[in-house]
């Protein structure tokens, strides 16, 4: 299952990553190879079977709802590259309204 | 251009902060005014190597929430990893529920003008929310703070079956109304625990094969209060009816799809955020670090059982079981302590009935509720003291307007109707040998009025009643002062 050119500038793009054409012809060889590998389990064949929604055989792990104190607030921010005023620093962003 | 009308179909997508004291996947605590970066642990911060754990307590709001909407509660639900980047979202993927939420189906019915309209449930699932990003003057930089992030968040979204932005508004308001009545949220919208986003398209006759045509989905983000719900649901009614006037053959669904746009509140109109070609691409797939959700049979039904009287019915049975107006229903059931409080004052009330308590609850207690800006659990006096009060005025112990003010005095005071009203004599005066004697005084002194009556003039009798009262300082009883006046000019 050979990834087209466009394909992996896609992917690039979606992970935020700048790709020279040399990166795009590479990674598209080892993209593809990863692929073809995955595909084998689609030699099997799984007509019947319910698809497996998680590996573990477990369900409803929950916990109760009470606070527990979580990193000091100079930790938090500690491993940032910038941080001000108990903040963490980031480029400038225009809220274009992405988030959820 | 067909001729037909246009049908603005929307759809609602909601989403509301659950009322837990800890996140969703971690136990730090969701707090609305702590200093930055205050509430949070690796989880939330998206460290590697850590493991989210689900709180219980909000997927069993998210499933009171679904039922109180009529849903169904399939019997497994799982999550999902939603990928995108953004500064306030440190795992560049939000967990939520893609394609088996905790709830699916349902409605609700609406109150609008007087009639209801019901709005299909799509479904009802559990999210987690972004932190919050800032922009601060100065320039540069941008700033996060993530206390936010990952505090739950239930979605709601409808069926297209609205179709004004007065229904817009109205769903919104409604949807507020049974998640805080269910203690499922706090909806509080200046603290942002309410978001709406609703998706407009315009039916516009069919095409040449007989369906529907529609005017391209145009949806709205992150409106955070009901005038811009109701506005910005206006303003892309009356765009599409403009983009669709010039372009009939162009400015449609298949042709444009979907568009996202964002809402300005000071110029009152939207704002081209991403086309159909920009659409996000999130990649979801299912969230390898938590395991399903199965809700049993037996934890729904103990989850059901704890529903209380839901607003509809409840300003149903208003209606029917008190005999108030519709009006006077909505009112009193908007707010649940509210309503709560009227029933437990009719039935301590000896006299007034429920009518008249309805008044009450509106002209005395709901107006200093107002006027305070408090909730009604902050007042220092209960039901059985405004029936007190109540029932002085109906049995004749002191007039209405007395009660009023003796209202206001026991709120003032904490003391009883009773204590207010021996203290500062303000008991009614229904003796006729004092009140004959007022009576004399006022007729000789305002001769005209007097006159006017004997003439005929039958508005002159309120004006001498009015003297009477002066005179007694509101203490008279004015029916029986109405009396002697009467007897006393015709007799
Ligand atoms: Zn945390």
């Amino acid at each position: 299952m050979a990834l087209s050119k466009d394909e992996v500038l896609k992917v690039g793009a979606l992970s935020r990553i700048r790709l020279t054409d040399d990166e795009v012809e590479r990674f598209a060889g080892q993209l593809s190879s990863i692929l073809d590998y995955v595909d084998k389990l689609n030699e099997l064949d799984t007509s019947g079977v319910e698809p497996l929604a998680h590996a573990l055989p477990l369900h409803n792990v929950l916990r109760e709802d009470e606070p527990r104190p979580g990193l000091d607030p100079q930790k938090a921010v500690g491993g940032a590259p910038e941080s001000a005023g108990g903040f963490f620093r980031v480029p400038r962003v225009i809220d274009d309204g992405s988030s959820a | 251009m067909s001729g037909a009308e246009p049908i603005p179909t929307i759809g609602m997508e909601v989403h509301l902060h659950l009322a837990t004291h800890t996140k969703m996947f971690c136990a730090c605590a969701v707090e609305y005014d702590a200093p930055p970066n205050s509430r949070v642990c690796p989880v939330c911060l998206g460290m590697p190597g850590v493991l989210p754990v689900m709180n219980r307590k909000a997927v069993e709001l998210a499933i009171r929430m679904a039922l109180a909407l009529n849903g169904t509660i399939p019997d497994f639900a799982k999550w999902d990893r939603k990928h995108y980047y953004y500064p306030d979202l440190p795992k560049n993927y939000q967990i939520s529920e893609y394609d088996q939420p905790l709830g699916v189906g349902g409605y609700l019915d609406v109150p609008l003008d007087g009639e209801t309209f019901r709005v299909g449930i799509t479904r009802v699932h559990l999210e987690e929310d972004a932190g919050k990003l800032m922009h601060p003057e100065d320039g540069a930089c941008s700033v996060v703070d993530l206390n936010r992030t990952g505090t739950p968040l239930l979605e709601v979204v409808s069926e297209p079956d609205i179709h004004s932005a007065e229904q817009a508004r109205a769903y919104g308001e409604t949807l507020r109304q049974l998640a805080v009545y269910l203690a499922v949220g706090d909806c509080n919208m200046q603290l942002g625990q309410m978001r709406f986003e609703p998706n407009i398209s315009l039916q516009i006759g069919t095409d040449e094969k007989g369906r529907p045509r529609f005017t391209p989905i145009s949806e709205i983000k992150n409106l955070n209060s009901f005038r811009s719900v109701e506005r910005a649901v206006a303003f892309e009614i009356a765009r599409h009816r403009q983009e669709y006037e010039d372009d009939p053959d162009g400015y449609t669904l298949e042709r444009l799809g979907k568009s996202t746009r964002g809402w300005l509140d000071d110029r009152e109109e939207t704002f081209l955020q991403r086309s159909k070609e920009e659409a996000n691409d999130y990649r979801y797939f299912p969230e390898p670090d938590l395991v399903p959700v199965v809700p049993d049979r037996k934890w729904v039904d103990t989850i059901r059982a704890g529903l209380p009287e839901l607003p509809e019915h409840r300003r149903r049975r208003f209606i029917k079981e008190y005999g108030l107006p519709q009006y006077d229903a909505g009112v009193l059931t908007a707010d649940r302590e509210v309503a709560d409080f009227y029933e437990e004052y009719v039935r301590s009330a000896a006299n007034t009935d429920a009518k008249t308590a309805a008044n009450w609850m509106m002209q005395d207690v709901m107006r200093i509720l107002n006027e305070r800006k408090v909730a009604i659990a902050e007042i220092r006096i209960g039901p059985g003291d405004v029936a007190e009060v109540s029932d002085m005025v109906v049995t004749g112990t002191i007039n209405r307007s007395t009660g009023s003010d003796v209202f206001a005095k026991m709120l003032e005071s904490g003391k009883s109707a009773a204590e207010i009203v021996e203290e500062e004599n303000l008991a009614q005066t229904s003796d006729e040998s004092e009140l004959k004697a007022v009576v004399d005084r006022v007729i000789a002194e305002n001769p005209g009025p007097a006159e006017d009556f004997r003439g005929g003039k039958e508005r002159a009798l309120g004006r001498l009643i009015g003297q009477a009262m002066r005179a007694t300082g509101g203490k008279a009883n004015p029916k029986v002062v109405r009396e002697i006046l009467v007897r006393k000019l015709r007799g």
